[in-house]
């Protein structure tokens, strides 16, 4: 006698048993229904989605090749950056696993960045979407401790140094900054108490957050059911007859199959810079962290690695004001805190920026290269385009790469601050009915 | 759109192309060249590791580069080393402060932080400079601590003129090796010390290229099976 009265499960061959003896133990069928072969999704996805399924792969690669360092690493000043090296020369097949976490840490930003300006362009962070949008904001704070904690154990140069210079900015707080960053550090250096609390943080505090906001985010989408590139809801166009959406497809077995192509691109890239270039010029591994954490020697140029960039050119484009340098730690923490807002910012009235008017696509179109410029500048000395002329008034003897960075984050601000009005005004062209 | 993503992927390229430095000649580094790395061994444990460490390379490791373990032990090593040992100095940090004004660092990951090229310019850099502690200088690393080891092969070079950051040497007096054979002598060390900064270089390179092919064809398979499921999609 079955167990409930669900129906068993047919249409899978021999594995219609096992399966049925699951099903009436578990919702199986119902998620699997519910989630994949029958969640129907948008049929005209372009390249631009790729990205959200091979974040997840990533997410994925990163934990299992984690797993494997950490059976090998050593979290303590003294041995971390030799238990390192060990992992490149004595753990066999190590240097693979160690590449692939170092890859994989860039890769991560590099797909994530590229879902986040898909979101932006097509207006996927617009109502009912606007909880999605928020956990993936949430994801990518948490990348970015993820990256921070994990760049200290290494323990090179850079590591020590950049994790100084980031925790050092919490000691700009007023009051309390000064505690703050002894708290954070556990010592009045960095020090083997900070390396230690990182480990724990890096490998099983912030992975874990990960993995609840990935599966936050993904349930909040199967729920509005995915936007596309013409930023218009297919559930509003159903089939009278079967009830589904004329302009969807089942997510399984149309997109996964589709998404199989993605990642087989995504691992030919991948591959190609783990084994024929895994620093990038130095820009995935940074030549200086081959230099073990010395206290007692500054490098002559800190730069973090590229993914935090941007934010850290404002950082040093704002001056101290009042005697006090917490306003770039302000600006810096507002430049990513914004994306939060986006959903409410927003007052077009189409989505997707096919059908956006001039201002919108001027204002996103400058938005995207003053972030990349931003990006460029953290990585280079501020001295890189030399000062302007003495005689100058305001500017005169002040680095030009500098003011460079305080109107592209002007720009970056107005982007977003200026939308409610910009949006509201804009020319936009007439949505289509049914996807194009 | 496409061409934006286009630009998105670019631009990491595009910062990579910046950037600039002093002028540095460029190593010739061939880690096939299993000659070369063996000379380059010799040299190093020679020259260097007497005051140089290299804290995370095993002898064992040499055999790598074509070498017999007889041929280490008997050749390479000091005698009270084993094989799976590291290759340590026994130069005392202190005294290395006391005569050359810093400890001379570990080499094992030199030619991963600095550069094959900086290396290969910095060893062929050295000039007479009695203003100095140790009585040499370097065009690349001005004041350096380190005293000229390899100068009895490559002789005295003098400084000639050091204008717009260009530094032109003379020989004064020429070494034991001719010009362009000692070129080819720090030629061999600088290799062997890229190869002693990632032993796994030449097989990683190897592997990747039969990782290439294996992609290839999956990827050849994915676009088939996509395409035909995606048939009755209009």
């Amino acid at each position: 006698m079955a167990v409930t009265n669900k129906p068993p499960v047919t249409g899978a061959g021999p594995l219609n048993g096992i399966l049925t003896w699951f099903d009436q133990r578990f919702p199986l069928m119902v998620l699997w229904k519910s989630q994949l072969s029958e969640y129907y999704a948008p049929k005209n996805f372009n390249v631009w989605y790729f990205f959200g399924s091979l974040a997840l792969l990533v997410l994925v690669i990163q934990i299992v090749s984690g797993i494997f360092l950490t059976m090998n690493y050593k979290p303590s000043a003294e041995h971390a950056f030799a238990s390192v090296e060990y992992i490149m020369r004595d753990v066999p097949g190590g240097w693979i696993i160690r590449y692939i976490h170092s890859t994989g840490a860039s890769a991560f930003f590099i797909v994530v960045y590229l879902h986040m300006a898909r979101g932006l362009m097509y207006g996927s962070y617009r109502k009912p979407r606007e909880l999605t949008w928020i956990f993936g904001v949430l994801i990518y704070l948490c990348l970015m401790a993820e990256a921070f904690f994990g760049y200290l154990l290494p323990w090179g140069q850079m590591s020590f140094w950049g994790a100084q210079v980031i925790i050092n900015l919490f000691a700009t707080i007023p009051v309390i900054g000064e505690d703050l960053s002894v708290w954070i550090r556990g010592d009045y250096n960095v020090s083997d108490a900070t390396l230690n609390r990182f480990f724990a943080l890096h490998v099983i505090a912030i992975p874990l957050a990960l993995l609840g906001l990935v599966a936050a985010h993904l349930m909040a989408l199967h729920e509005t059911g995915s936007n596309n590139p013409d930023g218009i809801e297919i559930h509003e166009n159903l089939d009278p007859k079967t009830g589904t959406p004329v302009d969807g497809i089942p997510f399984h077995p149309y997109y996964t199959v589709k998404d199989i192509v993605g990642v087989a691109v995504f691992l030919i890239v991948f591959c190609a810079v783990v084994f024929f270039s895994p620093e990038v010029g130095g820009y995935f591994l940074e030549y200086n962290n081959f230099i073990p954490a010395d206290p007692l020697t500054t490098p002559a140029h800190i730069a973090p690695v590229w993914y935090f960039t941007p934010f850290y050119a404002m950082l040093r484009a704002i001056p101290s004001f009042f005697n006090m340098q917490v306003w770039g730690v302000i600006v810096m923490g507002a430049a990513v805190m914004i994306f939060f807002a986006l959903p409410w910012l927003d007052r077009g009235r189409t989505k997707s920026i096919r059908y956006r008017g001039p201002i919108y696509r001027a204002f996103f179109a400058v938005f995207i290269v003053s972030f990349l410029i931003l990006g460029y500048l953290g990585v280079e000395p501020t001295n890189i385009w030399g000062e302007f002329p003495k005689a100058l008034p305001l500017v005169g003897g002040d680095y030009i790469a500098t003011w460079v960075a305080r109107v592209l984050t002007a720009v970056y601000f107005a982007f977003f601050l200026l939308m409610p009005w910009y949006t509201a005004r804009d020319k936009e062209k007439p949505v289509p009915q049914r996807l194009t | 759109m496409k061409k934006l993503l286009a630009i998105l992927l670019l631009a990491p390229g595009l910062a990579l192309a910046a950037g600039g430095g002093a002028k540095l000649d460029r190593a010739p580094v061939d880690l096939n060249d299993k000659l070369s790395l063996q000379r380059g061994a010799q040299i190093f444990v020679n020259h260097c590791l007497n005051c140089h460490a290299a804290a995370v390379m095993r002898y064992s490791k040499l055999m790598d580069i074509g070498l017999t373990e007889a041929q280490v032990r008997d050749n390479l090593m000091f005698a009270t080393d084993k094989v799976g040992d590291t290759m340590t100095t026994t130069l005392d940090p202190k005294d290395g402060k006391a005569w050359f004004g810093v400890n001379p660092p570990d080499l094992s990951l030199t030619a991963r932080s600095r550069g094959p090229d900086w290396l290969y310019t910095y060893l062929r850099g050295f000039y007479r400079d009695p203003a100095t502690k140790s009585g040499w200088n370097n065009t690349v690393f001005p004041n350096v601590g380190m005293p000229h080891v390899l100068w009895e092969y490559q002789g005295d070079q003098l400084l000639q003129s050091a204008d717009k950051g260009e530094a032109k040497l003379v020989l004064a007096q020429p070494g034991k090796l001719p010009p362009a054979e000692y070129d080819r002598y720090v030629g061999d060390l600088v290799n062997y010390l890229v190869y002693m900064g990632e032993p796994a270089r030449a097989k990683r390179v190897q592997i990747g290229i039969v990782v290439m092919f294996f992609l290839a064809a999956f990827f050849v398979i994915a676009v088939l099976l996509k395409k035909e499921y995606w048939k009755d999609v209009r």
